[in-house]
């Protein structure tokens, strides 16, 4: 019997440590932070572990020797009939309190260090963030830009997040860059982190409080570039240039079907006509959509191919989401027609056309 | 020893209808008010419950066996993992504690029957019709989808028009009723039934949990009812307490909710660290070690439980102050429980163990339950819950805690209890089979999904991404759902064959120390043939081995004497199940907007209210022939 106990107990203690050296860096793992609050929360999460390793090996000890020595043997004579021991009793209080100490000592410092209220000074980025059944919308107030499902953000930079919610309650978790915070309706929330100068790249993160319907889908990217590229970037949306490339017909084509489908009765397609906005704040802005890794609230990849799919049959990509199916199935027009509203949206911010389907079609920057 | 049959007197009749005085049939059953009788009803309805929670498991697992399966869509997966759920808080582990209770409580403290018979009835009954309203909801649009937590605004008209949520609301507000009637009665039967020299603290461990958890279910329950009644007036007369257009603030449900479900929390497993309390010392032969230890950390598990609830919303953004103090009463409350897992590692020491299947469940408790226990200590810390709540790194939490816990340790009860309650031994090695089934395939579903959780799956979702590193963790999970229900049929199977060819238990197959194992097996209705008296703690292992207690064992004349007006056994009646259908058919016409259907139940459950008062006790009395000699 007790070598059943040690073959479990074994494979636990151990186990774990190893896989956490080896496997369990990832996309979307807490194990990967890039800031110095997933680091920090990363941390606290090790020395609790450590911390958790004598106190398995001596309870899970004391077990498995007690069950292998106190076994009932053939005398079976009637054990002692204690009834306790004040001063072992006093120890095994005391024991857990110390523990306790330990642990909640660093628990306190990364508390106040990481969730206190900031104040945004000139240097940091403040995004206003509000979720959607399914997707994200991330408004930079002080730039006057919005986007949706890309939060772009410049390497080494402190970011404050202001969350609030469209309709029910969405959390905001990009799991390398900080744990999350729940968008609340009627309830403003600040979530910040920071990158360093190097953590220039693309990571996902998706909500994390059930929202029903694509609740499983309701993910996005954070995208970190350098600053430079950051400015540009910001540029772009100041000034969205809508460039319908003569030679491409396909664009042409997209660009008069996104009003005649009516895409643009939900969406705002920045300067689809100099100076009008279209669409409503409920559904996600697609000026310079050309610029996007994902579609579908960062579903897909935004190949031509994928943005395509999504728009002929949204509910196959993403079920559950409200994005209506505008074609039947049968319709002969169909793939034409998709693959050429594809291609007008993906050439949206993007210098040439051509540039912008070499882009697309090498599956994201 | 020969069965005397005692003389009977009956006392009044019923004043509207005859009283039924049937003993067997469905009717015995319907009209029931013999504690042991609903006992067993609520360890029925408890297991089937669990069984359908657990069909709702296996369908979740086989759905995230790989990424991007299609075997149910968004909407049924929120369906089906909010009724698994809800059935294992509410329909399934927590009843089955009430009615392990139900039936071992006033056998454990010498007492008859509970103190109010016909309202143990009408709990039961409540929590039956409760839950099949909530499981009715399958077959009449659609189950509650908005997660067992039920967080507003999900539950809004606006966002989840369809009757789903009413199902919930009110199948789970009238269970509340039962559940709060049937701690009252506990409270009061402990409190003043207990035998004549069973003082507080010579009540046998699992007493005492279930004493603390009655309190706790009082006191919790009440911010819940409300919180319920709040959504039912919102969807079903238009006021605006979560309505968010009108400026409500659904933060106000996450708090409700959690000064209720946190205790939950304890409710479910008080009782089990009642059940281990009582099975590691039987089958070590020591008394628990630290016995007012023990009751004193459940004591304070009890108050601190309701002092820790906005753990569960550290990333809800109320501040570094508020999650700093929770924090605090959170690792605090860590302090009690570690004390009983060291207590329990006590007992074992210096025993004579003996591994029979209830005991290797207990030591499974033991394992899980400390792995459970130090990942709540990780998530007590906001900063790192924020990274891992509402991932399966917390589903995985609370289910060492609440499956592995108190399930493992029910289990263990099962093992324990049954040849008492039904005469017949389950066979051991077929249960020891049905543990190792059950165990590993339990860790195994479970132990990987910390690393899920860890490495950002989210809960509550349908399907996962492809290509980050979600793959293994899921299919290991799925894999370990096939062995433990495996497990799980066969302990099934361990049931009914013990029932047709289990060999006859007798008194006290086991050796037990408690007072329950001086009766019959299965007990005779009227429980103890003599009034027990107590002078020590483990009153029937002194009564059988006194000089390794120190004790002089009482007299049994001195018991006798307390029956000398006969033995009191109360009348059954109809009224607690009358009583309980006109709630349940007046929520049907609430929810269907049939106000004449509800106001008519209304109005019947007001009248079998004053007809169960005005009947009266009824029942009859027991004269055992006096000189008959107890064994």
């Amino acid at each position: 019997m007790p070598m059943r106990w040690l073959r479990r107990g074994l494979p636990v203690a151990f186990l774990a440590p190893l896989l956490a050296s080896c496997s369990l860096q990832g996309e979307q793992s807490t194990f990967s932070p890039i800031g110095s609050i997933a680091q920090d929360q990363l941390d606290l999460f090790m020395w609790t572990w450590y911390l958790s390793i004598p106190v398995m090996v001596g309870v899970f000890g004391a077990l498995i020797y007690a069950v292998f020595k106190f076994r009932r043997r053939k005398d079976d004579k009637l054990p002692v009939q204690s009834h306790g021991n004040p001063i072992v009793e006093l120890i095994l209080v005391i024991v857990p309190v110390i523990i306790i100490v330990l642990v909640a000592i660093p628990t306190i410092r990364s508390v106040f260090r990481t969730q206190s209220h900031v104040v945004a000074t000139a240097d940091d980025v403040v995004v206003n963030v509000v979720g959607h059944q399914w997707w994200w919308s991330f408004e930079y107030p002080e730039l006057g830009i919005t986007t949706a499902n890309e939060l772009h953000i410049p390497a080494g930079k402190r970011v404050i997040l202001h969350l609030n919610s469209a309709d029910v309650v969405h959390a905001f978790w990009a799991p390398r860059l900080a744990g999350k915070v729940d968008l609340i309706p009627n309830q403003d929330n600040q979530l910040w982190f920071d990158t360093n100068e190097d953590s220039v790249g693309i990571y996902s993160g998706q909500c994390a409080e059930l929202c029903l319907g694509a609740h499983a889908y309701m993910r996005f990217r954070v995208v970190v570039s350098e600053q430079s590229d950051y400015e540009a970037w910001v540029a772009k949306f100041q000034k969205p240039a809508i460039q319908t490339v003569a030679s491409d017909p396909l664009v042409t084509q997209g660009r008069q079907l996104v009003a005649a489908k009516g895409c643009i009765g939900c969406h705002n397609i920045g300067n689809y006509t100099e100076g009008m906005r279209y669409g409503q704040p409920l559904y996600p802005d697609l000026t310079n959509f050309g610029l996007r890794n994902t579609v579908g609230a960062g579903v897909l990849d935004a190949t031509p191919e994928n943005v395509a799919a999504w728009i002929a049959d949204p509910q196959s990509v993403k079920p559950g989401n409200r994005m209506p199916t505008l074609w039947e199935a049968n319709d002969p027009n169909r793939d034409q027609e998709t693959a050429a509203i594809a291609a007008f949206l993906l050439s949206l911010g993007v210098n040439d056309s051509n540039q912008a389907l070499a882009r697309a079609s090498s599956g994201g920057n | 020893m020969a069965t005397t049959q005692p003389t009977i007197t009956s006392s009044t009749r019923g004043k509207l209808f005859v009283r039924p005085t049937w003993t067997t049939g469905i009717g015995s059953w319907l009209t029931t008010v013999d504690h042991k009788r609903l006992g067993i009803l609520y360890m029925l309805t408890s297991f089937t419950f669990m069984a359908a929670a657990a069909t709702e498991a296996f369908i979740m697992r086989l759905q995230l066996l790989t990424p991007n399966m299609s075997v149910v869509n968004p909407e049924q997966f929120n369906q089906l993992f909010t009724m698994h759920g809800v059935t294992m808080v509410f329909l399934s582990i927590m009843p089955l504690g009430i009615g392990i209770a139900n039936y071992f409580v006033p056998l454990q403290i010498g007492a008859r029957d509970l103190a109010f018979p016909r309202l143990n009835a009408f709990g039961y009954w409540v929590y039956l019709f409760g839950g099949l309203m909530i499981y009715s909801s399958w077959f009449l649009g659609g189950a509650p989808d908005m997660g067992w937590v039920a967080y507003a605004p999900l539950t809004s008209l606006s966002h989840n028009p369809g009757l789903n949520v009413d199902f919930y609301m009110f199948g789970l507000f009238i269970s509340g009723v039962g559940t709060t009637a049937t701690a009252m009665n506990l409270i009061v039967t402990m409190v003043n039934m207990r035998a004549p020299g069973m003082t507080m603290m010579r009540m046998p461990v699992f007493a005492w949990m279930m004493l603390i958890t009655s309190f706790m279910i009082i006191f919790a329950f009440p911010p819940l009812t409300i919180a319920f009644l709040e959504i039912i007036l919102d969807r079903t007369f238009g006021t605006l307490f979560f309505v968010q257009e009108a400026g409500a603030l659904p933060i106000l449900w996450q708090h409700l909710f959690w000064i209720f479900g946190h205790p939950e929390v304890y409710i479910i497993i008080l009782p089990a660290f009642g059940v281990i309390s009582e099975i590691i010392p039987t089958f070590s032969r020591k008394p628990i070690f630290g016995y007012p230890i023990m009751i004193l950390s459940g004591i304070l598990i009890g108050f601190m439980g309701f002092a820790v609830w906005t753990h569960h919303m550290f990333t809800t953004g109320l501040g570094p102050v508020v999650n700093t103090a929770f924090s605090l009463t959170s690792f605090i409350i860590g302090i009690p429980t570690g004390v009983k897992i060291f207590n329990w590692l006590g007992t074992l020491w210096g025993g004579s163990i003996r591994f029979t299947t209830s005991l290797l469940y207990a030591l499974a408790f033991l394992v899980t339950f400390t792995l459970g226990g130090i990942t709540g200590i990780m998530v007590a810390m906001p900063t790192f819950d924020a990274q891992v709540h509402d991932t399966y790194f917390v589903v995985a939490h609370f289910h060492y805690v609440m499956g592995g816990g108190a399930l493992l340790a029910f289990f263990g009860a099962l093992y324990y209890w049954f040849p008492k309650i039904t005469g017949k031994m389950m066979d051991e090695k077929l249960g020891k089979v049905a543990w190792v089934f059950t165990v590993i395939g339990f860790h195994l579903i479970f132990f990987p999904q910390h690393l899920a959780g860890l490495m950002g799956m989210p809960r509550r979702i349908q399907t996962y991404p492809e290509g980050i590193g979600l793959e293994l963790v899921n299919m290991l999970s799925t894999i370990g759902s096939w062995v433990m229900g495996v497990g799980l049929i066969l302990i099934f199977y361990g049931v009914i064959h013990a029932l047709v060819r289990g060999k006859p238990a007798g008194k006290d197959p086991w050796d037990a120390r408690t007072l329950e194992w001086t009766t019959e097996s299965p007990p005779a209705y009227y429980g103890f043939k003599t009034q027990p008296v107590v002078n020590s703690l483990d009153a029937f292992w002194a009564e059988k081995y006194p000089e390794s207690m120190h004790v002089t064992p009482p007299d049994p004349a001195e018991g006798r004497a307390y029956d000398a007006a006969g033995v009191h056994i109360p009348g059954q009646s109809w009224f607690p199940i009358l009583g309980a259908l006109a709630l349940a058919v007046g929520c049907y016409g609430l929810m269907y907007d049939n106000m004449v259907l509800a106001v008519i139940c209304g109005l019947s459950f007001i009248f079998t209210i004053f007809a169960w008062a005005f009947e009266g006790v009824g029942g009859t009395h027991l004269h055992f022939d006096v000189a008959e000699e107890h064994v």
